[in-house]
């Protein structure tokens, strides 16, 4: 009993090639009873683990519910981590405490100081950490357990797609970080031939794993297969330009849930092979929106090289843009009626969403109905603009999505648009030479008069002239998106 | 042991489909705080890294996952913590002092 019960929770494929080489039961070694009891327990917990992650991502649909939450997915994580520290597998602590300490030391601040602003490259990071535990945890079994004669194929070649996974998330996120924090330049970087030299690494790393499989006790070949996704994970990311983002990072944490979950084929825990699964399919479902919102498929985002095809558009005629004050848009938005706010990742590198929120409480108080409108992949990452905005203690029921606002820009007196760029460029609708052609755009060019506010004519991320700032109806606001909207309210408030 | 591969993936696909159903209803506006409680729940294999960390009989593997647990811990920490400080900004009406 004990034995079975050992092998369901940890020792897996591992114990019993242990058992079947060395003839004996390995965890008699360390006691019969007690074991068994231990390990009913560690079951236990893992259980409930389950449960509470499955019910945490139910509670996260709505912001009612959203703190509960995220509460019992801690509470999760709390059981799994006991269940693991009582397991009969683990008979000393000196080394667990210190990593958990270095953890946690490393956890807290990141997540307490780190502006809101900042939750993209947070999030890169933190894919970066998980992706590189799930490698480690795989290439030390490799060692320990795997890597000999009489490994089954198919574990093998689970084992190795595991760490391919891990390590190519691990430096792909790493350089989404860099793209994110602008340690890297974050316009594509692209060569000719480059996508056939990111598939030749990526057939090289599933080749010495293919290899593996076969001849499991060639140990050699694991630290080519770790170069080989290492390198890929970095050129996978190259061609990435920042307003593809949010895509990229919902692929990587959708990764870093798959590589946890082939763990827990080849060591036999379902704990991991749930909660990996749930992860990604929520990196998977993120992806899927993000792309939709462009109106680009996978392949797209992943080998397309987003920018380049732009050179020879800026060439075209320009047309005169009309600018304005602060003053006057103080005065029109002043007696609007209805204002809807388009908010893009200008706003965010401007940190101007606590002076919007001043700007919408001086609009509210004089009667103006002020509503925001979210595109999908505004920012750079998913929900990146929900999220500052509720920081600004703006009211989430202020905050529209797209589908839900688009109809309502017609009705509209301001539409005021905010460091946004491309989700507004009326070219995705009608010119096909565009290379955002097709991409679902916030209808802010049918408003009465449009408001844009940005640094300079320079175009946007995605380098590509936007049509919304010559009509007729449009102003712009050039300047710092905090400083502009700043002395909007200061005159509304000026004028009351 | 097929048959282990094979109550594995019965057990993967249900999570998958699941863990797909219950997604797509989450609402789009916290799909950031979805992103990082999700980040936090990968974390999960610090339950293997703690069981690798230890073990008595293989120095690679108390090395390995020493770093293991601390990655993972630091996603852990900080993701339930960095999620629980976006979710308290959520609110539907301002409180006025």
């Amino acid at each position: 009993m004990s034995t079975l019960l050992h092998d369901i929770l940890t020792g897996g494929y591992g114990a019993m090639l242990a058992r079947a080489e060395a003839g004996v039961i390995r965890s008699a070694t360390h006691g019969g009873h007690g074991d068994a009891v231990q390990n009913a327990f560690t079951l236990c917990c893992f259980l409930f683990a389950c449960a509470c992650f499955v019910l945490s991502l139910k509670w996260l649909s709505a912001p009612t519910t959203a703190r509960k939450g995220n509460h019992i997915g801690a509470l999760g994580m709390l059981a799994a981590i006991v269940g693991a520290l009582v397991s009969s597998e683990v008979v000393h602590y000196d080394w667990i405490i210190v990593g958990m300490v270095i953890g946690a030391a490393a956890g807290i601040p990141m997540a307490l100081l780190m502006p809101m602003t900042h939750v993209p490259q947070r999030t890169a990071l933190s894919h970066a950490f998980g992706a590189l535990a799930a490698a480690l945890v795989g290439v030390a079994h490799f060692y320990m357990d795997f890597g000999k004669e009489g490994t089954p194929p198919y574990v093998m070649a689970i084992l190795c797609a595991e760490i391919l996974l891990g390590a190519l998330t691990f430096t792909g996120s790493l350089m989404a970080f860099g793209k994110l924090q602008e340690i890297l330049p974050t316009r594509p970087m692209t060569y000719r031939g480059q996508n056939l030299v990111n598939i030749g690494v990526l057939s090289g790393a599933v080749l010495c794993g293919v290899a593996l499989a076969i001849w499991p006790d060639q140990t050699w070949i694991l630290p080519i297969l770790i170069v080989l996704s290492l390198g890929f994970g970095v050129m996978l990311i190259l061609p990435i330009g920042g307003g593809d983002m949010p895509t990229v990072i919902a692929l990587l944490n959708s990764y870093a849930g798959l590589s946890a979950s082939l763990m827990g084929f080849v060591l036999d825990n379902k704990l991991l092979i749930v909660a990996g699964a749930l992860d990604g399919a929520s990196g998977l479902i993120l992806s899927i929106i993000m792309c939709k919102s462009m109106n680009r498929s996978f392949t797209n985002v992943l080998f397309g090289a987003f920018g380049q095809v732009q050179a020879s558009q800026q060439q075209g005629d320009k047309k005169p843009v009309k600018s304005t004050t602060a003053e006057e848009a103080a005065q029109i938005l002043g007696i609007a009626s209805r204002v809807i706010i388009v908010p893009g990742y200008g706003m965010a590198v401007a940190q101007a969403q606590h002076k919007v929120r001043e700007l919408y409480d001086h609009l509210t108080k004089r009667g103006v109905d002020v509503r925001f409108a979210i595109h999908p992949v505004a920012g750079r990452m998913p929900g990146h603009m929900n999220v500052l905005l509720a920081e600004a203690e703006i009211p989430y029921d202020k905050l529209a999505e797209m589908d839900e606002i688009n109809g309502d820009f017609a009705q509209a007196d301001v539409a005021l648009v905010i460091g946004a760029n491309d989700v507004v460029n009326p070219a995705a609708r009608h010119d096909p030479s565009s290379p955002i052609h097709g991409m679902p755009i916030l209808n802010a060019d049918q408003a009465r008069a449009v408001f844009a506010i940005k640094r300079s004519m320079n175009p946007g991320f995605a380098g590509i002239d936007n049509e919304l700032y010559t009509l007729d109806q449009t102003l712009m606001l050039f300047g710092d998106a905090k400083a502009v909207v700043g002395s909007i309210a200061k005159e509304l408030s000026d004028m009351e | 042991m097929t048959s282990d591969l094979f109550s594995h993936l019965f057990v993967f696909l249900l999570a998958a489909f699941l863990g797909l159903e219950v997604i797509k209803r989450v609402s789009h506006m916290l799909h950031t705080p979805l992103m990082s409680l999700t980040n936090a729940i990968s974390a999960i294999s610090v339950v293997v890294a703690i069981q690798l960390a230890g073990q008595g009989h293989s120095r690679l593997g108390m090395v390995l996952g020493t770093i293991a647990v601390a990655c993972a811990m630091t996603n852990i920490v900080g993701g339930f913590l960095i999620t629980e400080r976006m979710l308290r900004m959520f609110k539907k009406r301002e409180v006025k002092p």
